[in-house]
């Protein structure tokens, strides 16, 4: 009978069970992945939740003005698990953010990006992008006040650009003011549009790497490595199936990141109120202005680096500017890093100095966009110190690393000052 | 590397945890203290409730039937001891002040309650409800050290007396509060009720609370399981991989 079956399938989709061998139990994955590798299949899994949450979160919320903050506490008090629905949502979304820079800083450091992976990075970040965008629109939807001035924040910041700023403003929500009109787009573009992308560029993404492979810690390449394993005599030594072998070693990966999801999704929801903003349990306000208006953490370094350029000749554009610069230039990586070694294991000590100051301007950067530096210096420095300047110095100084470093890695590998340590010929290590 | 890896990883998490949470800035608050899980605090703080506050403050998010059903009391306590406006036991907690009558008196229409210790924290509440003090220039008589010029008058004097302010030397700021007249209940009973009745917003700031953590040992528990078999199965399959 199931036999039967699977034959009457194979006549119909005959391209069904290769197409499954080739992304599965023929995908020869290098088997020396180590614990950063989780991230992607998490990446996917966080995924998931968000649409399968979204999907029930829709049939209860409102996206007008005059319904939103209501229905979102109809969802927490009235609706049968709205509530775990809920947070499972807003967990979600913020988890999403931290496995994806895990996974962004795993290609970083592995030289994942670099050739042939070139393509697989540009859809990466154009995810990125997109992610970014679908967040900031979902964190607009409960329509509490953070929500409110974030979004007139956010949105303002297109205003900075000469000429058309104003009306571009005003085109994107609909209204002088975030607005009615701004939720149903935003609602629209958050449940539908976007996701829609988003998947698509999974797929993209997904499609990309399995043609070219996986890189791996050693930042060998398996493909070009000695032949023949036990499942195929010409296939990489290296390598092995990715099903079951690493869909196993997913599995336990997953298992752990439920158990830290489950722990904030039961027990510390808020988490703290960096999950979700103790200002946002007041309704969507326009007389109310929020003691400290800031982005969710996720958003906080790119933030960080608006506020730090100051503007000049009348205008305060090279901020935004310097923002979208800070993710553009991630784009570009692959073409400004042309360092031949890909692991940071094999790679000259100017890289690894290079990426801990990058790292440690991206956390400062957050520190200031979460304002905890305002926290941080009167306790470091003594409470008397000028709150500002030590703030926009600090933050100018991170702000010059984090586009330091690629200006660094462009002059290393183009002209040649990196000494590389030899790198192995196949892949040393697996666990 | 693997162990440098999660011990930065878990240190990084345990810094997240510990650094300050995010308050909007103000003067560090001693603790609420109170605990959801403690049903009798959490019947006090309704009965404080719907004695003092529901006069002026709704709590538009939160229906009689579910109080009843969350503190565990029949629908006869809730509807004789804690319903006075005459409402459905399935309707929300509205209060009958009018929203005209109540910015006429006060300045403003009493703000609701159902998400006031989300919005402001426990910790706030609770002092606020602790830092009433006798403010003779103020226009109502009252005045708080938490919320300076508060517009709401203090109507939990006859519980805890009348404070009076210490002011500092430059004549301006207040430097500490003084019981200058008891009320009937002695400090640490009044510190008690106003931790019962900070309880009993807290739950309703979000009923779900209850359920969560009752939920959430079980679902961790059923994780564990499962991470172990599947690392047990991960073993297992891996152990001719070399």
């Amino acid at each position: 009978m199931a036999n039967a079956f699977v034959r009457w399938f194979d006549e119909r989709a005959p391209g069904m069970a290769p197409m499954y061998r080739k992304h599965m139990t023929e995908y020869y994955a290098p088997k020396n992945f180590n614990l950063w590798y989780y991230f992607g299949s998490l990446a996917i899994l966080v995924l998931v939740n968000q649409i399968v949450t979204g999907i029930f979160l829709t049939m209860n919320y409102d996206p007008s003005a005059a319904g939103a903050f209501d229905s979102v506490q109809y969802i927490m008090r009235d609706v049968e698990w709205g509530w775990l629905i809920r947070y499972m949502h807003t967990t979600g979304a913020s988890l999403f953010f931290v496995v994806v820079f895990l996974h962004m800083f795993r290609g970083i450091m592995y030289g994942s990006f670099k050739k042939p992976r070139e393509l697989v990075w540009v859809l990466g970040m154009l995810i990125f992008l997109v992610l970014m965008a679908e967040a900031f629109m979902g964190y607009v939807l409960p329509w509490g006040n953070m929500s409110f001035w974030g979004a007139k924040v956010i949105v303002s910041l297109f205003g900075t650009i000469p000429v058309i700023g104003g009306h571009l403003v005003e085109w994107i929500m609909g209204d002088f003011l975030p607005a009615d009109s701004t939720l149903n787009r935003f609602f629209a573009l958050h449940v539908i549009a976007l996701p829609l992308v988003l998947l698509l560029l999974v797929v993209l993404h997904l499609a990309a790497l399995h043609e070219v492979g996986s890189n791996n810690p050693d930042g060998v390449d398996v493909k070009h490595g000695p032949k023949g394993n036990r499942w195929d005599a010409l296939k990489p030594a290296d390598g092995i199936p990715f099903h079951p072998y690493y869909t196993l070693k997913d599995l336990v990966g997953v298992g752990v990141f439920l158990i830290v999801a489950a722990f904030i999704i039961f027990f510390a929801p808020t988490f703290g109120g960096w999950f979700l903003e103790h200002d946002n349990s007041i309704a969507a306000n326009n007389l109310l202005t929020p003691a400290q208006i800031k982005p969710v953490w996720y958003f906080t370094a790119f933030y960080a680096i608006v506020r730090m350029v100051p503007s000049f000749a009348g205008t305060a554009v090279w901020g935004v500017i310097a923002m979208f610069g800070s993710i553009a230039v991630l784009f570009a990586l692959p073409w400004i890093d042309v360092g031949p070694v890909k692991s940071i294991r094999y790679r000259g000590t100017g890289y690894k100095v290079g990426l801990t100051v990058f790292v440690i301007a991206f956390l400062s950067l957050m520190l200031i966009g979460t304002d905890l530096t305002d926290v941080l210096f009167p306790k470091l420095f003594g409470a008397d110190i000028d709150l500002t300047t030590w703030d926009n110095v600090f933050g100018r100084i991170m702000t010059l690393a984090y586009f330091g470093f690629f200006v660094f890695l462009w002059l290393y590998t183009h002209l040649g000052w990196e000494k590389t340590k030899p790198v192995p010929e196949r892949v040393t290590t697996h666990d | 590397m693997t162990k440098r890896l999660i011990s930065t990883l878990l240190l990084s998490l345990g810094l997240l945890l510990g650094s300050a949470s995010a308050w909007a800035e103000g003067p560090e608050l001693p603790a609420a203290g109170n605990n959801l899980r403690d049903q009798a605090s959490l019947q006090r703080g309704a009965h404080l409730f719907f004695n003092y506050c529901v006069g002026c403050h709704s709590l538009k998010y939160m229906r009689y039937s579910r109080i009843a059903q969350d503190l565990n009391l029949s629908e006869k306590d809730v509807m004789q001891n804690l319903n006075f406006t005459g409402a459905k036991f399935d309707d929300p907690v509205i209060s009958h002040m009018p929203a005209e009558l109540a910015t006429k008196a006060f300045g403003k229409d009493p703000p609701d309650l159902s998400l006031e210790v989300s919005a402001k924290g426990a910790d706030w509440v609770y002092a606020y409800l602790n830092s009433f003090y006798l403010d003779p220039k103020s226009p109502i008589g009252w005045n708080n050290t938490i919320l300076p010029n508060a517009a709401m008058p203090f109507p939990l004097w006859e519980l805890q007396g009348e404070q009076t302010a210490v002011m500092g030397k430059d004549g301006h700021a207040v430097e500490k509060l003084e019981l200058s007249h008891p009320g009937t209940m002695t400090p640490a009973q009044y510190q008690q009720a106003t931790r019962d009745l900070v309880n009993f917003l807290d739950y309703v700031s979000e009923p779900a609370a209850l359920q969560r953590r009752h939920y959430g040992v079980w679902v961790i528990l059923f994780l564990a399981l499962f991470t172990f078999l599947a690392y047990l199965l991960k073993k297992e399959y891996w152990k001719d991989v070399h």
